[in-house]
């Protein structure tokens, strides 16, 4: 008998002892698994669990992200999502139209967010009025790198201008070194793309085609001119290029075998990995024109059940937003900020240039989301496009066809 | 009971497998079948919205062009397969002596998986690295050697690369086939002086017909769903110059969140087996049939 209620004792101990551990949890689903990217994520790990939390790791590498949502797929349609996982742009919103996301208002309102993000990004992060999602960083994507050596050599200045970037080539064209690296695969042909876009059509122009989808805009002439700078470009890049990764051009650039890259800002990771300084070794600019184009990474909440996972997620939020993991997430990885009131004394100069330009952007309404990286369309529409774009830049495809045929394939993947 | 189990226990033993067959199979052939005549995006929708998803489809160039990468790959691949496999095996049936050495040579390629033959023959094709970069480095500074890179050429790289795969296994299977030939038929006709290949052409080769099918089918399933390599070898570039019918199913159903798209074109992919199968099957199992 005695030792019937000394179990039943020890079990309510049990009980209330392992209540008392079960603090706010959380599962993270995300596809930062390399070097740079895993330390960053460790950092959001660590300050989690200092807050009394338990994290439950989910990294799902491969495919950039396609397999992270094939496992999520598999999930949601299990009824067993996970409370945060890493999404961007759109796709948070249709994750939300599926009905399967949770509102974090209450932190986001709480911490202010409202305040201390740009309107445009703060935008994504919003399903039809409520907060869903917490945003990680700001990469900007309308860069351009140049070998500081290579252009003080050949007396070439960072160009400001497409005609500029042109002239600058043949130069160098001249002189035996390819003006521009690149790498042939259908996403980096779109993110030059929309650099050049960006360029030709001005910030209004990028807007329509690339956020409206409006067809006037996609047939303009001046989108035949952003094909036009494209065949031009297609001329300055080495005949190797095809399926070279985006870091091995970034290498071409640093050991002055090429001039110049059109690259999103997690090529200065690559630069700065290798030992070379901002504005010394490599010079760092926005590609030609007024804008700002971004990609920012963001982790979207589930809806999740039990008070122990909700908690988890509301910490999670504010930890995200956080001026610490702000601050040390984006020293790793070479992005910037989503928060504007980050002090940025420890980031390095393109740093700062892309954090003045995007408080400029934001005031004079260029601050745009990068179609190439799925900000700005859903993945059918980006699809679509990113489509005709490496079918014109790898063939003798005319301008006139290719802004017929982006007319075409936009209708058709809706 | 015991006899009642002996007429039965076929059955029973099959029928698990049976089973998970119509279910794996055909369950998921007709669930796929079903999303095609959907609108769904992101995750799988029910309500059917007709024919919407084929007619995407067919007015989609990138489709165009997998599909004719498949019908060019897939001739190209299972011909030149076949008659490289044939070659061999007869050239290693002339009593050679190193025969065991040289077949587990060309045999071993298939030991290897189709990522890692992509991944070296994107290496070995590579102009700025491999082959031609090799070549003109011994002084022959014209040599040029760039399909990879060419658009227009780059699906024959496919074929290069899926032919030194498979021509050994192919080879083993004629290799097996011409051994099963009846020695005594083979004899006789060297006794009335026929020459040897007329052996071949007018004996042993049309003695092998079942050897031709299996080849066949073998060839004609890695043709069609045929991924890994693409994938390794070009990433379906340059541009989308290489993308096959699967790899197009994979980008639309991952990578774009466009289910609807992906089932559709998973269903023209199931067509085209059928259509190239199902009546060679016919023909050449019918006879047996009859008698």
């Amino acid at each position: 008998m005695k030792s019937h209620v000394l179990g039943a004792v020890s079990g309510v101990a049990l009980a209330a002892s392992s209540a008392a551990h079960a603090g706010p949890e959380a599962e993270v689903l995300h596809w930062w698994t390399s070097g740079g990217e895993a330390k960053s994520v460790a950092v959001l790990q660590e300050e989690f669990a200092a807050n009394g939390g338990t994290w439950t790791d989910m990294p799902v590498a491969g495919g950039g992200g396609d397999a992270a949502m094939t496992a999520l797929r598999a999930r949601v349609l299990s009824g067993n999502a996970p409370t945060a996982v890493q999404l961007k742009g759109p796709a948070i919103q249709e994750w939300y139209e599926e009905g399967v996301l949770a509102d974090i208002s209450a932190v986001a309102e709480g911490e202010g967010w409202a305040d201390v993000l740009p309107a445009s990004i703060a935008g994504h992060m919003k399903c039809e009025g409520t907060w869903c999602a917490a945003p990680v960083n700001v990469h900007r994507v309308d860069w351009i790198w140049a070998n500081a050596d290579v252009l003080e050599a050949n007396g070439v200045a960072m160009p400001t201008s497409w005609d500029e970037f042109n002239a600058a080539a043949e130069k160098l064209q001249a002189a035996g070194i390819i003006p521009l690296a690149h790498g042939g695969q259908a996403w980096q042909d779109a993110t030059v793309f929309e650099a050049v876009a960006l360029g030709i059509l001005g910030a209004d122009g990028f807007h329509k085609a690339f956020v409206e989808l409006d067809e006037a805009t996609l047939k303009s002439d001046g989108m035949k001119a952003v094909f036009d700078q494209m065949r031009t470009l297609r001329g300055f890049v080495d005949p190797n290029f095809p399926g070279r990764d985006w870091n091995l051009a970034t290498a071409m650039v640093m050991n002055g075998e090429a001039a110049f890259q059109i690259m999103g800002d997690w090529a200065k990771g690559e630069f700065l990995a290798a030992g070379k300084a901002p504005g010394e070794d490599f010079l760092c600019a926005s590609t030609p024109g007024d804008g700002f184009l971004y990609n920012v990474d963001s982790f979207a909440m589930f809806a999740v059940d039990g008070d122990d996972k909700e908690a988890g997620q509301k910490l999670l939020a504010k930890l995200i937003v956080g001026k610490n993991f702000q601050k040390v997430f984006n020293l790793n990885k070479g992005s910037i900020p989503a928060r504007v009131d980050v002090a940025l004394d420890e980031f390095d100069s393109c740093a700062h240039l892309s954090a003045s330009d995007m408080a400029t952007s934001s005031d004079g309404g260029s601050l745009l989301p990068s179609y190439a990286h799925g900000m700005a369309l859903r993945g059918a529409q980006a699809g679509a496009i990113t489509d005709v774009v490496t079918a014109h830049f790898n063939s003798e495809m005319s301008s006139e066809d290719a802004v017929q045929q982006l007319a075409t394939a936009v209708a058709n993947s809706m | 009971m015991t006899k009642w189990l002996e007429d039965h226990l076929p059955k029973l033993m099959l029928a698990p497998s049976f089973v998970a067959v119509l279910v794996f199979v055909y369950g998921f052939i007709a669930w796929t079948a079903w999303v095609s005549l959907t609108r769904s995006r992101l995750l799988p929708k029910y309500e059917i919205e007709g024919l919407i998803q084929y007619e995407r489809l067919f007015a989609s160039p990138r489709w165009d062009t997998a599909l004719n990468n498949l019908y060019i790959f897939g001739t190209l691949f299972i011909v030149i397969a076949m008659a490289l496999g044939l070659l061999m095996a007869i050239l290693l049936d002339q009593n050679i002596r190193t025969e065991g050495a040289i077949r587990t040579i060309y045999l071993y390629p298939m030991a290897l998986s189709m990522i890692v033959t992509g991944t070296a023959w994107k290496w070995i094709l590579n102009p700025g690295l491999g082959l031609e970069a090799m070549v003109k480095g011994w002084g022959f500074e014209r040599f040029s050697f760039d399909w990879i890179v060419d658009p227009d050429m780059a699906i024959y790289t496919v074929v290069i690369a899926a032919l030194w795969q498979s021509s050994g296994f192919v080879m083993a299977l004629f290799l097996a086939g011409l051994r099963s030939v009846d020695g005594e038929i083979i004899k006789a006709a060297q006794v009335d002086g026929i020459p040897t290949w007329r052996i071949y052409t007018a004996i042993i080769i049309p003695s092998m017909a079942p050897i031709f099918l299996s080849a066949f089918i073998v060839l004609a399933h890695l043709a069609i769903k045929s991924f890994d390599l693409v994938i390794a070898l070009t990433g379906g570039g340059p541009g989308f110059a290489t993308d096959l019918p699967a790899t197009y199913m994979y980008a639309m159903a991952f990578s774009r969140g466009d289910i609807g798209q992906a089932a559709s074109s998973a269903m023209v992919m199931m067509a085209v087996v059928f259509a190239i199968v199902v009546p060679y099957l016919y023909s050449e199992l019918r006879p047996q049939k009859d008698g």
